[in-house]
């Protein structure tokens, strides 16, 4: 169910999304994306075997916790900023936990806004996404 | 990995200065492909009644989804698909690149049949060393979005990348 301006509370969860993304996941992203630098996908290109595997697009989990924010928005209004830092890879066919939280709620010049801490979790638990989103409701 | 590097006065002279405009499209198919790269099942990405239904004119631009440059052999980038033609480059010789972050402003809703006019440049350089990667360069471009038709700034996305 989408979330409505009246029922969001600070400090809030939003329903996590889990993403596995395997090789054929990111080739779909780098069509959809036009992003085809060979670090995600190809094993044999030079940055690759120096880290050991091809990496998700940072784009990808960008995209993903934009995803989240618009899964929880369901359409009751658009996202006003979204950011996020790439601080630590993923590597294909481990979990990446799309979460967030809201962390402000507040209205300014007629409009409803609130704040969002967002972020990607991998299996162990680190952060490898830190982000924010700011979303106006209608 | 690099021991040294400086930002030299040629780098810094590229900061500033607006690449030429380029076109993104945005169509109901690149939507389509975009939703399905990210994964959603959300319909309203892929099913023009869901989207008519949700209150939009087209399938919607999927978050982080600014369109797709037009494409054209020998003016655009093999790799990144973006242009390259009279872009501002910054001539670093590091070989290594990482994604450092991205911070995406809108305005206004981007939908399919929009055609969105892109314009970007280097706001700024700076350096930095890490552990494992040594001195590293990180650039932070900024990038602007407009609405071909109606001449309304709709997006406006700063990215950093870390050349190492």
């Amino acid at each position: 169910m989408a979330v409505t301006w009246d029922v969001v509370k600070e400090g809030q969860e939003l329903p996590a999304l889990e993403k596995n993304p395997g090789v054929t996941q990111l080739v779909k992203y780098a069509a959809g994306s036009g992003d085809f630098n060979p670090l995600h996908h190809d094993y044999a290109f030079p940055q690759s075997k120096q880290i050991g595997s091809i990496i998700v697009h940072g784009r990808f989990k960008y995209a993903s916790l934009g995803e989240l924010v618009s899964n929880w928005l369901g359409h009751n209004g658009r996202i006003q900023k979204l950011s996020c830092q790439y601080r630590g890879m993923d590597t294909p066919n481990s979990p990446i936990r799309c979460k967030g939280v809201v962390k402000k709620k507040w209205e300014a010049g007629g409009q409803k806004l609130a704040e969002l801490d967002i972020w990607t979790e991998n299996g162990k638990g680190e952060k490898t996404t830190p982000g924010s989103a700011t979303v106006i409701f209608r | 990995m690099a021991k040294e590097f400086e930002i030299s006065d040629e780098m810094r002279a590229q900061i500033g200065k607006e690449s030429p405009p380029w076109l993104h499209e945005v169509t109901t198919t690149s939507v389509r492909a975009f939703a399905r790269g990210v994964g959603y099942t959300d319909p309203v990405y892929f099913d023009l009644d869901a989207a008519h239904k949700a209150g939009y004119r087209s399938l919607p631009a999927p978050p982080t989804y600014l369109g797709t440059p037009v494409f054209i052999p020998g003016r655009s980038s093999d790799t990144f698909s973006g242009p390259t033609e009279g872009q501002p480059a910054i001539k670093h010789g590091l070989p290594g690149l990482l994604d450092g972050g991205t911070e995406t402003e809108y305005f206004d809703q981007i939908c399919a049949g929009d055609t969105l006019v892109v314009v970007s440049k280097v706001a700024g350089l700076d350096v930095r060393e890490s552990k494992s990667l040594g001195k590293m360069l990180i650039t932070t471009n900024e990038t602007t979005y407009t609405d071909q038709k109606t001449g309304k700034l709709v997006a406006r996305q700063r990215g950093q990348a870390i050349f190492y």
